[in-house]
């Protein structure tokens, strides 16, 4: 393929964009691997989950995807927090969550695929909104709306998580709970109920970037599995429950992806993000912004 | 019970599977029985990771998918016979079960998990890209009417897996009762600990991942010729990783018996609903079966009912504990 300046600076650009999306998929895996220590691999078919919710609600009443993603928080809150219960009564307490617990999580990963696949079958499904379709024009550069507009809100999602870890006194706490929870008890703060609720929100941020998903692309039930490898290998190379380096190692992500898929071809983007991945476990596990 | 005379009495047990397998007399039965004999290679091949070191691998679908595509590039290059190609896939395998175990397994277990998920992501996407073993087109294998002392192909194959069962198990048990099963057992109840008191535990683990990638290889280096048409989508199934997963879970996961039973019994569960049923509830009642196991059984049917000689290592219910996976990067 002949290289051009062009090319090159359209691929950063939407790589830039794609990646404040995989930040935003990522965040929900920040809070819970990243700051519980909670292994949830089964997070991206929540977020196909949220792509569903999504889809269903646009498919029925027209309503815009991101409004009802947001609509839909409390309800997957809701699910987390049942889950983490479920998790913490059945493995966390008896120390075994090393194995058990990632069997289960890959349980309700495989339930939630099939279970979906069931009801809608393999086809891909699609939203409707005024901004799928148009595409602005910078001089040579093309940054279509349906990126674009999941990319800001992404963004615009991060902040508020991180103004709310840093900020107030929950957020605080759930920081907290990850170093030294005995620390929190003597300030009588249930650690429990602190993992409930941090747990809650990284699978209510599943909603969200499930709607971010099915604007970007059309979704069927196994997309999630290509978010897995890509999701922990932002978390890892971002430093482990740190926002800032979440959203740092997504946009390198993004950009590689972007430029390997302009350059090379897009069957190959899946690969790049397990490059990321192991040369970051081999070279520097502490991450980019390491703890 | 000494390792000879228990692969005499495994092989037996094998002759007699594939003897009542003829008398039914129905082509059918080897079919479904060559699946659960698949089924239990890879549980046995999970659990000596899984089980014994307490280090979760759910490539299992990349390993199994390895075997397989190393027979369909054998077969473009040169065909030879399956036992071979057994042989092949297994070194195959077991050569990226070491790559992947040397580049993870130093740190925290849950990266290697981690690290395993994504690995079968990528062997998709680079089998998919290359057209020499048919991309995303898949490849057809065509399989030979019959070979003469067996009669029918599926009856070689079905003796081949019978024979690959046999000796997954065996390696399992000699494993188990060997120094180096107790250099398992310490890494799977306290790494942190076994790394004090100087067992070699990277050197122990990348054993491990070894035999477990090469074995899940061998079981899938028939698989070609089985299916007849190779798609990545069928060679790298989800199924695949959750049922070579669920089985030793289900079954148990301290001894070669918990994968044995936990495959045949789900294998055949799965067969049977296949055909009464349908295949994509079947994986439905897998997956809750999963979930349910874990959450209210958590040593699996062996664990129920007390088939173990040996009282349980530990009485206070903790097998791994968080230290286990020893400090934070």
């Amino acid at each position: 393929m002949i290289f051009s300046f062009d090319l090159l600076i359209n691929a950063v650009i939407s790589g830039i964009l794609i990646g404040a999306f995989y930040a935003a998929v990522t965040s929900g895996i920040t809070l819970s691997f990243g700051i519980l220590d909670i292994v949830n691999i089964a997070h991206p078919a929540f977020i196909i989950l949220g792509s569903y919710v999504a889809y269903i609600v646009n498919a029925t009443f027209g309503l815009d995807p991101i409004i009802t993603a947001i609509l839909a928080t409390p309800a997957f809150y809701a699910l987390g927090s049942a889950i983490y219960q479920i998790y913490f009564v059945s493995f966390e307490r008896r120390g075994q969550e090393s194995m058990r617990g990632l069997a289960f999580f890959f349980g309700l990963l495989f339930i939630t695929e099939v279970t979906l696949v069931l009801y809608f079958g393999v086809d891909y499904r699609y939203v409707e909104a005024p901004y799928i379709g148009p595409t602005l024009h910078f001089a040579s550069l093309d940054i279509p709306m349906r990126i674009l507009v999941p990319s800001l809100v992404s963004l615009l999602l991060i902040a508020v998580l991180q103004l709310f870890l840093t900020r107030t006194f929950v957020g605080r706490a759930i920081m907290a709970v990850a170093q030294d929870q005995l620390a929190l008890r003597l300030l009588a703060v249930d650690p429990i109920r602190i993992k409930r609720i941090a747990f809650g929100i990284s699978i209510a941020t599943a909603s969200l970037a499930g709607a971010f998903l099915i604007i970007i692309q059309p979704v069927e039930p196994s997309v999630g599995r290509e978010y897995i490898g890509r999701v922990f290998a932002i978390c890892v190379l971002g430093g482990m429950g740190s926002l800032p380096g979440t959203v740092i190692a997504a946009m390198l992500v993004g950009i590689v992806e972007s430029l390997t898929a302009t350059f090379y071809g897009p069957s190959w983007a899946p690969a790049v993000s397990f490059g990321f991945l192991l040369l970051t476990l081999a070279v520097r596990p502490a991450g980019l912004l390491g703890r | 019970m000494r390792t000879p005379v228990f692969f005499v009495i495994c092989l037996i047990v094998g002759a007699a599977v594939y003897g009542a397998a003829v008398a039914l007399g129905n082509d059918y039965y080897f079919f479904a029985g060559y699946v659960v004999l698949q089924y239990i290679v890879l549980a046995t091949a999970w659990n000596i990771l899984g089980g014994y070191c307490g280090y979760v691998n759910f490539g299992s679908a990349a390993f199994f998918a390895l075997g397989a595509y190393s027979t369909v590039a054998m077969h473009r290059i040169y065909p030879v016979p399956i036992p071979i190609l057994v042989a092949i896939g297994g070194v195959v395998s077991g050569a990226v079960g070491f790559a992947m175990g040397y580049l993870t397994l130093r740190l925290r277990g849950a990266f290697f998990a981690i690290a395993t998920l994504a690995l079968a992501v990528v062997l998709q996407t680079l089998i998919v890209n290359w057209d020499f073993v048919g991309g995303s087109r898949g490849a057809y294998i065509v399989r030979p009417e019959s070979i003469p002392p067996f009669g029918s192909y599926i009856k070689y194959l079905f003796f081949i897996m019978i024979l690959l069962a046999v000796g997954a198990i065996t390696i399992a048990r000699l494993i188990e009762r060997s120094r180096l099963g107790y250099g398992f057992a310490t890494i799977r109840d306290d790494e942190l600990a076994a790394e004090a008191t100087g067992v070699p535990t990277l050197r122990l683990k990348l054993i491990a991942t070894t035999i477990s990638g090469g074995l899940m290889g061998m079981a899938g280096a028939p698989f070609p010729y089985y299916i007849g048409f190779l798609q990545p989508s069928s060679a790298f199934g989800l199924d695949y990783a959750v049922n070579s997963i669920a089985m030793p879970l289900i079954g148990g996961t301290t001894s070669w018996v918990g994968p044995l039973i936990g495959a045949i019994l789900l294998g055949s569960l799965q067969q049977i609903a296949t055909v009464t049923i349908s295949s994509a509830v079947n994986l439905l009642i897998v997956g809750f079966l999963l979930v349910g196991f874990v959450i209210a059984a958590p040593n699996g049917i062996i664990g129920l009912v007390k088939f173990e000689r040996r009282p349980p290592r530990r009485t206070n219910g903790k097998q791994v504990s968080a230290d286990a996976l020893g400090p934070a990067p």
